[in-house]
This record gives C-alpha cells, structure tokens and sequence, in this order.
C-alpha cells in the first residue's frame, strides 16, 4: 500500500507551469529521492504535497487524504495534512524567537494538545537521538547549519508523520555531517516512515535512496532504483 | 530654484520689523482678535481690520502720541513675555491688573472696572448662587485671570474644581451641555456668554472687582507715563466713556473708579509711584515655583496616567489595524489604509477640537476621555504602520514552517510571528511613547491641565518662563529618560539574533 499517490500533477506559478504530469507513489519505508538541477520543480513538488502550493492539475493522496485542484487546504483539512505529511526546509525556517527545544514542543503541545511537561520530554529525547540533545537550550541563531537542520528535522517528526519531506537536505552541511545524515535519515527509513527528498546530492542518493525520480523543467525524465522494501 | 527669494522675504520680514520696533511715528499694540467682541475682533466688513473698544483706546494713545496705530496679534496668554521682548508697544486686550505684572511690567493706570460674575444654568439659578454652593463641581474659567486665581482659592475653601479654558467662549457653550456646571468671568464676557445661551444666567452675588490695564515693557515706563496722562485727560473729557457707551460697556462703576484714579494718581496695587520694578522677582520666581510644585507634580502625574492610557489604545488599535492590513480582504484593508491615512493626514490638534468640541452636539465626552480617545487613535495609527511593517518583517519562511506543522492563521500570529515582530516594533514604540508623552501637552487645548498647562499658568503667574520651562524640563526628563532607557535593554535583551 502506498503512503504517498501523486497523480499528473501540475503545479503553476505566475500562469506557467512550474511540475506537469508528474506522477509517482511513496510506500511506507522507502527513501524517493527527487532529483534534478536547479528549477527543475523538484522543490514545487514537495511544496505541493505540504499544501504550501495550490494544485492546478491531477491530485495527491497521502493515506486517503486527496488534493485536487483548487485553493490552499484549510481548517481541518489542513490539520489532518499535516497529521500525515511533515517537510523539513532548506533553510530551517526554524522560529528564530524560541530555543531549539521549544521550536520542538511548540506544535504537539499547541496543535496536538499534548501535555507541556510530556511533549518537552519528547522534543528532549528527539535532539538527543539526533545527536543535538546539548543545543536544547541554544536559539536558531547560534546554531550551526547541521544542528539547526537536525533541530528542523526534530520539529517535523514530533508530530509524528508517517510523511516526511526534505527540500535539499544536504544544502548545508560538510560532507562528514552528510554522511551523518544519510545514517539518520535511513534509520527513520527503516523505522516504517516514507521519506521523500528533493536533493541534487548525488553521493546521498547512491548512499541512501530507495528509488530516484529525474525531473527537468518540470517533467519526470526518467525513474530508476531497486524495488521498494517488502517485494 | 526658489531658496533666494523665500531667503530675500524672510530677510526682508526681519529687517522690516527690526525697523518697525525702532518706528517712532507706530504705536504697535498687541492684543489676541480671538478675545472677540467687545475688546477686539476682525472687522466683519474687512477681517484684515480689527475692531473693539480696545481698538478704540489704542486709537485714542496713538493720536495722543502723534503715532499711527499698528495691531500686532498676540495669543492672550503670551501677551505678557511678548511685551516684554519688544514684540509691541503696549499691550490692550482686556489684560487685568495684578501685584505680579505690576512688579514685572510698566503698567497703566486702570481705564475700566470690572465685576467677577457668576454663570450658571437658568435650572439651576436657585441652587448654584455662589462659590460656595458649588462644593464637588466643575467651574470653569480662562486661565492667567483673576478669575482662575478666586477659583484657585474656592478650591481650597468650598472643594469645587476648576477648569481652564483657553478661550472665553467655550466655557460657556460647556456650560450649557452640561460639561461643567458654572462659569466665573468678568461681567464684560460674562454678558457675551448669556447673549449666545439663552440657558444660561448670570447670578448677581459679588465675587471679586477688577481693573483692565495696558502693559508696557519695564523699560518703556517714560512712554508708560505719557500714556498714563493721555487716559487721564480721556477719563478728565469724556472720551473714554464714550467709547464704553458705544460698545455698551458703560455703567456706574466707571465715573468712581476715573474719579480714584484722577484724585490719587496711583490706583491699584503698585502704581506708578509703587516700589522699583523686577528687583524682586528672582525670589518671587523661585518661591511661586516651590509654592506651585505640588500643583505640578500632579500635572505631572496626569501626564504620566494620560500617556499611559493613550498608549495602550494606540497599541491595542495599532495591532487591529496592523493584522487588518495584513490578514484582511480588499474591503477591509482599504478602509484601514484610508483611516490610517486620514489620522495621519490632519493634525493631533484639529482631531482633540473635533472629539471635543465639534462632537458636542452628538456626544459630549468628558474632557480626558476625549484626550484619551484623540492621544490613543491618533498614536494608533501611526503604531498600526509600525506593527504592519514588523509583521511583514519576519521571514515568511518561518510562516510556511507553521503551516506544515499544522497551526492555524490565528497560532502562527500568536506563537510564532506576533512575538518576533512584537520584538521587531519594540524600539520605535517607545520612541513613540516618549513622543507622546509630550505631545500630551496639546491635550491642555481641550481643558485638561497636565504638565506643561500647569507650568504655562505658573509660568503667566510669575511673569517668566525661566524657572518654570526648567522644572517643567527636568519632569518630563525624569518621566522619558527611564522608558529610553527601558527601551534599550529590552533591545538588548529580546532583540539579539532576531533575524537569524
């Protein structure tokens, strides 16, 4: 069963199509990587699926939540999105007023209505298992590039989403972090959740992707890599 | 280029005037057109004319004198620094005589006696005949008058509250709304005030006596004494009191007070003859400022309460309209951007008038609840811009980063961006504390007395700015420097790393 269906999607900005019939399926326990060069729509396609950027054409379906053409999710719609599909950003994007550990806790306590004292215990746990448990206490600012991405990954998987969606996770960080990550990564792999990647990284990919999608300008190119876990 | 002419007029404008103060064959008194009729007013056949028995005796002086008569307009209560800069020759615009200008200023004999009177309402004729029946109530005056000195003591004695106009018409129009509940002005505007409000009446217990004077600069006591003998000879051959007739001024305490001042030649406190001017004023100075420093801190205290109430409306509106313009639909955010810009666009002046005065008729909001409101909206929308420009200043990445977590528009405002652009604003909002703290004073324009009315009235009391403008100064300093400096630590402290 897949976790992820994305059906002939087309995403457009400014009235030009940015991703058109793209179409490909995520199951649970398979790293996709995304590749292609620079505005390539590799990024469009993960933004479409985190319900930042409308739909123009075809639909998405993560664990029997569809989006089709049409306005932004909203409302209860877009709380169970997002109880399904988490993204990890380029750059962070981490909430600059807040410690690191607090940046964790904020949405299962606010959008979940987890306990304050449980969901710090969780967000503690999350930054040690991810090699960040001494940065708790520091802001965004004084982090470097590998531990604010850490942080940021922390955040996505402390609301638990058996989604999860890295836009160049690799962007920032030296190649020994890399290798780190790609540990990381494969260890969320292997615990059952689906991850997808936008990277142009190719020793990540060869590292740690299940399958690779090619796009250029918008367009799948080509699709290879072995079969998904459990054939 | 137009900066050479506009220069060659300024330049022209100074040396004119420099050569009129040096004019001779001018007779330049000063007096404020906005006392009205009877004493002056624009002509209404030629508003650049000013007319009123002040006009009148002017005319009088300066024919005596072999000068021309030149009308220099003064705010009422500036009358007194102004004449004695050299602004004017003599001052004529229904100005008392008192101890403190005699020791001050050169100072006519009195050419016209005036009584102290009462206004109430017509309902309340029977209840309200005297100071003393007013204990708990709003009384209303024009500030820097014997009049505000009787209702200065009334307070101690009977407990009523004085309130200080800056002009003598709207006194009486509150009166009428029910805004205060008596007047206490001379007979002169007390009769103008029941002319316009059929409503009102004017009570005939005796209250005080005083005397119009012309005030000349110390200095000028040689023009002050041919000025002197000029209404002497006018009291001696009637033209004084025809002027009187003519602006129906004239009645029977006039003849007894020309008959005084012709037998003594040193009516009134002081007079001619009275002790050398100035030599005592620096102690005068000093000591009124010290008898008034309760009085100030009080103002002070009222500043310090108004600022603050008139901060937080302008933060509480500032933040609606900010999220306004942000979150909202077209409507709704050109609505806010035309209020914005209309707040903007007039001056904090004309909106305290407007709320207070002009709104008089619909609604009649209490003197504070209107500085309040006026200090609070105005301030408001200049704080909305601030907040708008500090919502749009966090990074929108950080937004999208609340979405995929599942917040609401509500919660990313509440946790994520409100509290940064709140840090973001932090600065220029206690820039525009301290701002406001100051530009309370105008709120004295619509009868509140804060800081800077009280050390005005000291200020008209004592007859100079000096010592009142610098305990005036060290308050508002002792008030702002804090918030500054609270200002720069919370910087400090909230606004590192901010845009990281």
């Amino acid at each position: 069963m897949s976790a992820l269906t994305v059906r002939d999607l087309r995403v457009e900005r400014g009235g030009r199509a940015v991703v058109q019939r793209v179409s490909f399926e995520a199951r649970p326990g398979e790293l996709l990587a995304l590749m292609g060069a620079s505005g390539s729509g590799k990024t469009s396609v993960l933004r479409a699926i985190a319900g930042l950027e409308p739909v123009a054409a075809g639909s998405i379906d993560t664990g029997g939540l569809r989006l089709g053409p049409g306005p932004l999710p909203r409302g209860a719609a877009l709380r169970s999105l997002h109880e399904r599909v988490g993204m990890v950003f380029q750059f962070h994007n981490l909430f600059a007023h807040l410690t690191a550990v607090h940046n964790v806790w904020l949405a299962p306590v606010h959008v979940r209505g987890d306990a304050r004292d449980a969901a710090e215990r969780t967000a503690r746990r999350l930054l040690d298992e991810l090699g960040v448990g001494a940065r708790a206490g520091a802001r965004p600012h004084e982090l470097s590039g590998g531990e604010a991405q850490r942080v940021a990954i922390a955040r996505a998987l402390a609301m638990d989403p058996p989604v999860l969606l890295l836009d160049e996770p690799t962007a920032s960080l030296d190649p020994e972090r890399r290798a780190e990550l790609a540990r990381t990564v494969r260890t969320l792999v292997s615990g059952g959740r689906t991850v997808v990647a936008a990277t142009h990284d190719a020793d990540f990919v060869r590292g740690c992707a299940d399958r690779v999608l090619l796009l250029e300008e918008g367009l799948v190119a080509s699709e290879s890599g072995r079969a998904g876990p459990g054939e | 280029m137009r900066t050479p002419p506009l220069l060659a007029v300024i330049v022209c404008g100074v040396l004119t005037a420099a050569v009129a103060a040096q004019d001779t064959t001018v007779l330049r008194f000063g007096g404020d057109a906005e006392g009205g009729a009877p004493f002056m007013e624009a002509d209404p056949n030629d508003p650049s004319r000013v007319v009123g028995f002040e006009v009148d005796i002017a005319a009088l002086l300066a024919a005596g004198l072999g000068r021309t008569p030149r009308f220099v307009q003064v705010g009422f209560s500036s009358l007194d620094p102004a004449v004695a800069r050299g602004d004017f020759d003599i001052g004529l615009s229904g100005i008392e005589d008192n101890a403190g200008r005699r020791a001050r200023l050169a100072v006519t004999v009195p050419y016209y006696e005036f009584r102290e009177v009462l206004t109430v309402r017509r309902a309340d004729a029977g209840r309200f005949r005297s100071l003393a029946d007013l204990r708990g109530r709003r009384v209303a005056t024009l500030g820097a008058t014997l009049a505000a000195e009787i209702l200065e003591r009334a307070r101690q004695e009977h407990g009523i509250e004085p309130v200080i106009y800056e002009d003598d018409v709207h006194p009486y129009t509150d009166l009428a709304v029910s805004r205060v509940d008596a007047v206490l002005l001379d007979a002169v505007l007390a009769e103008r005030g029941v002319r316009r409000n059929p409503a009102l009446a004017n009570q005939s217990t005796d209250i005080g006596i005083g005397h119009y004077v012309g005030i000349l600069a110390a200095r000028d006591a040689t023009l002050r004494d041919r000025v002197d003998a000029l209404l002497r000879d006018a009291m001696r051959n009637g033209r004084l009191q025809a002027i009187f007739t003519q602006w129906g001024m004239w009645n029977e305490d006039q003849p007894r007070l020309y008959a005084r001042v012709l037998a003594e030649e040193s009516a009134g406190p002081g007079g001619p003859d009275g002790p050398p001017l100035q030599t005592a004023e620096p102690e005068a100075a000093s000591a009124a400022t010290v008898r008034y420093l309760p009085a100030l801190f009080r103002a002070a205290l009222i500043t310090l309460a108004l600022s603050c109430v008139s901060m937080a409306l302008a933060v509480m509106s500032g933040m609606l309209i900010a999220i306004g313009r942000v979150y909202g639909g077209g409507l709704l955010r050109g609505a806010l951007t035309a209020w914005v810009e209309l707040v903007r666009g007039t001056p904090l002046l004309l909106q305290l008038f407007v709320l207070y005065f002009g709104l008089e008729a619909f609604v009649q909001l209490p003197a504070l609840a209107a500085a309040v409101l006026g200090l609070g909206l105005n301030y408001g929308a200049y704080e909305s811009e601030i907040y708008r420009g500090a919502l749009q200043a966090v990074p929108p990445g950080q937004l999208e980063a609340a979405r995929t977590l599942g917040f609401t528009n509500w919660q990313a405002l509440r946790l994520v961006r409100g509290p940064q652009a709140f840090k973001f604003a932090l600065a220029p909002m206690t820039n525009d504390f301290v701002a406001l703290l100051k530009d309370s004073s105008l709120v004295s324009m619509i009868t509140v007395v804060e800081l800077t009315k009280q050390t005005q009235i000291l200020a008209a009391n004592i007859g100079s700015w000096f010592l009142p403008g610098l305990v005036c100064a060290a308050m508002y300093l002792a008030m702002s420097l804090p918030l500054s400096r609270l200002a720069r630590r919370l910087e400090r402290r909230w606004g590192a790393g901010i845009h990281a």
